[in-house]
């Protein structure tokens, strides 16, 4: 299990490596998320991978899951989400206002 | 009685700014009224924190009263005291010339968007969770992605992309490297980190190494250092004025937290050596020299400023790259020299460009703009501070670094050289704009004219002469304040107490809620329970390395 969820989390951190060196809007959203994925994943392995054990310390329970990756990763679920919309609405405005979704500036004077 | 106004530089802005956007939405002057009273009563609070952190060693706060290393702490040090006197003189002063210049009737919630902005910056210097710094990280950015693009325009939204992109990608290399530290260590409390990286032993420090290493870049996107200042010119010219200079201080923010962390959790005595070091001097000496050669071959008076804001970056971090008390304490005065003064040269660059018209920064040759004397003094004044000539503190700043680093003489000419090349750009840059407008007749309808937005253009210059005088008042008191700051340093340089203060006294405070919880049965069997569990990892982790930090917590 330990190869597959760190194959999984390396193919998707290349991916969206990948995505986020492109020069569209579009594939550097898509990147972003991917990116988030894949760093979700890292987070809760971070407390090792453990199946079919509660997250709890209580007397007599001898083996558990680390609870606290859990919280982390929910955290950064939320706050990654709401990233996500705010690049998408970001993207969306500079894409009307410029009529393409080229990600770099065009000229160095362009801000004048 | 002290501990819980420690909270409220966070809690203020936090209940202020949708108060804003609920109540006052359509009523700009009750805005204005309401922002104001919010950033005066962060000065007062920083001040008073301020000296209260002078006379105490670090005070903590503990969120819902959990204890360290269970629950979030904020911690007030001398550091973190500073830095919050800091944003608040910077963002009462920035509200000011946003009212002054009307910018803040040109979009939504800019007032909002600030009381956000100064509560995640508030936060992050504050806190004492690495975790929460990340929470705060994101705060932070979240309300500058609004203050960014406020006003909109094609340029600004174009590099708002480009901004949030790279911060998203920021945040998500921020997760990675705590999650590496997480599963080595087994905590993200600051004090407890530093002393649980402290006991590892040597040959199991690889992993910890990563985490370090992956931290720093983190913060050196923050910081704009070289390789990761791209993001930076092109963000602060297009962003709007106000909004540029409470960015001087965002990069401090990165400044801080590399500051902070590698001093306190990986000290360069300490199990991760002088990586920090090792990594930090050539990436501050290249900051240094391509912000002043930036300066040199800035197109655009907003690039001038911003490049200059990378150079200092690069300057402040040689400082800090050197990790000894003395070089820090200068490190620390130029960081609140330079974080003023990148204030003011934003601010000035804004009143240029809202009474140029269509020539805006660029550096070409354009007619005389209104008040054309009063803003090219303030520029001089400005740009002798920021290049590092006498009298004004950028000189005394660099004296003093090169002072606490004597002896090392490449360093020495770096320095040197780039305050050269500094002077002449923006010499170059001040005399294109100021003088050669004498020379350039222009038709009677083609005059710049001022912006029509500017609601007291007396105030927009008040609010930027105080950043100016903020930096003579260093200068005049660089006796005390240099006093100040290297105890702030020698602080800084006994991490045991910033820990003491956390960890000490948990132990007690645990047994004394279990012996008035002992009615409640289950109450002082999860307390027993938690700290057996931690005697027990600490055990089995000095044994087997890295395998046990699941049972930490």
């Amino acid at each position: 299990m330990e190869l597959l969820v760190a194959s999984a989390i390396g193919v998707l951190t290349a991916a969206g490596i990948y995505m986020i060196l492109r020069l569209r809007s579009f594939p550097v959203v898509v990147g972003m998320s991917l990116l988030s994925y894949a760093v979700n994943v890292f987070l809760f392995a971070t407390g090792r991978l453990v199946i079919n054990q509660p997250p709890i310390l209580r007397d007599g329970v001898t083996s558990y899951t680390d609870p606290i990756p859990q919280a982390l990763v929910l955290t950064a679920i939320v706050i990654s989400f709401g990233m996500t919309a705010v690049v998408v609405m970001l993207a969306l405005g500079a894409f009307i206002e410029a009529g393409n979704d080229r990600i770099d500036l065009e000229t160095e004077e362009d801000g004048q | 009685m002290m501990d819980h106004w420690i909270i409220a530089p966070v809690v203020i802005p936090a209940m202020l700014a949708p108060l804003i956007v609920l109540w006052m939405r359509y009523d700009l002057v009750t805005q204005r009224v309401a922002s104001i009273l919010g950033m005066s009563a962060l000065l007062v609070l920083a001040i008073v924190l301020m000296v209260s952190a002078s006379t105490h060693p670090p005070e903590v706060y503990r969120l819902g009263d959990w204890e360290p290393p269970y629950g979030i702490v904020l911690v007030l040090d001398r550091l973190s005291a500073l830095m919050l006197l800091l944003t608040s003189i910077l963002g009462l002063v920035i509200v000011l010339y946003a009212i002054g210049s009307g910018w803040d009737k040109r979009g939504w919630h800019f007032h909002s968007l600030m009381q956000f902005q100064m509560m995640g910056i508030n936060g992050a210097f504050l806190t004492g969770d690495a975790f929460n710094l990340f929470v705060f990280f994101e705060v932070l950015l979240i309300a500058s992605y609004g203050l960014m693009i406020h006003g909109g325009g094609r340029a600004r939204l174009k590099s708002g992309v480009q901004y949030v992109v790279y911060n998203l990608a920021g945040s998500t290399l921020f997760l990675f490297a705590l999650g590496t530290i997480y599963s080595v260590a087994g905590t993200l409390n600051m004090a407890d980190l530093a002393v649980k990286v402290a006991q590892m032993p040597a040959d199991e420090t690889a992993l910890i190494k990563v985490g370090a290493a992956l931290l720093m870049l983190v913060f050196a996107v923050k910081a704009a250092l070289v390789p990761f200042q791209f993001w930076l010119p092109a963000t602060y010219t297009n962003a709007p004025g106000p909004v540029a200079a409470l960015f001087a201080i965002m990069t401090k923010v990165g400044v801080y937290a590399i500051v902070r962390v590698y001093t306190l959790i990986f000290p360069i005595s300490g199990t991760t050596g002088t990586l920090a070091h090792d990594i930090l001097l050539p990436a501050a000496m290249v900051t240094l020299v391509i912000g002043m050669v930036g300066i040199l071959g800035a197109r655009s008076l907003g690039r001038v400023v911003a490049y200059s804001v990378i150079g200092s970056v690069g300057t402040m971090m040689l400082a800090f790259s050197q990790f000894t008390q003395g070089a820090t304490s200068a490190g620390l005065y130029y960081m609140v020299h330079s974080t003023l003064v990148a204030a003011a040269l934003f601010l000035i660059a804004d009143l240029v460009r809202e009474r140029r018209g269509r020539w805006g920064l660029s550096l070409s040759d354009a007619p005389k703009i209104a008040q054309h004397g009063l803003i090219a003094a303030l520029f001089f004044a400005g740009a002798i501070a920021m290049a590092g000539m006498p009298p004004l503190s950028g000189f005394l700043g660099k004296l003093m670094i090169l002072d606490a680093t004597r002896g090392q003489w490449g360093l020495w000419a770096a320095v040197l050289i780039t305050s050269l090349i500094a002077i002449v750009g923006f010499g170059r840059a001040g005399s294109q704009v100021f003088w050669r407008s004498y020379a350039v007749e222009a038709e009677e309808d083609e005059r710049p004219q001022p912006s029509k937005d500017a609601s007291s253009p007396a105030l927009a210059f008040t609010a930027t002469g105080i950043l100016l005088a903020g930096s003579v008042a260093l200068t005049v008191l660089a006796g005390p304040a240099s006093n100040w700051l290297q105890g702030t340093a020698a602080q800084l340089f006994t991490p045991a107490q910033y820990t003491d203060a956390v960890l000490a006294g948990a132990e007690a405070r645990a047994q004394e809620a279990a012996r008035i919880g002992a009615q409640d049965h289950g109450h002082m069997e999860v307390i027993e329970e938690m700290r057996s569990e931690d005697g027990h990892a600490t055990d089995t982790q000095t044994e087997t390395g890295h395998d046990a930090p699941a049972a930490a917590h």
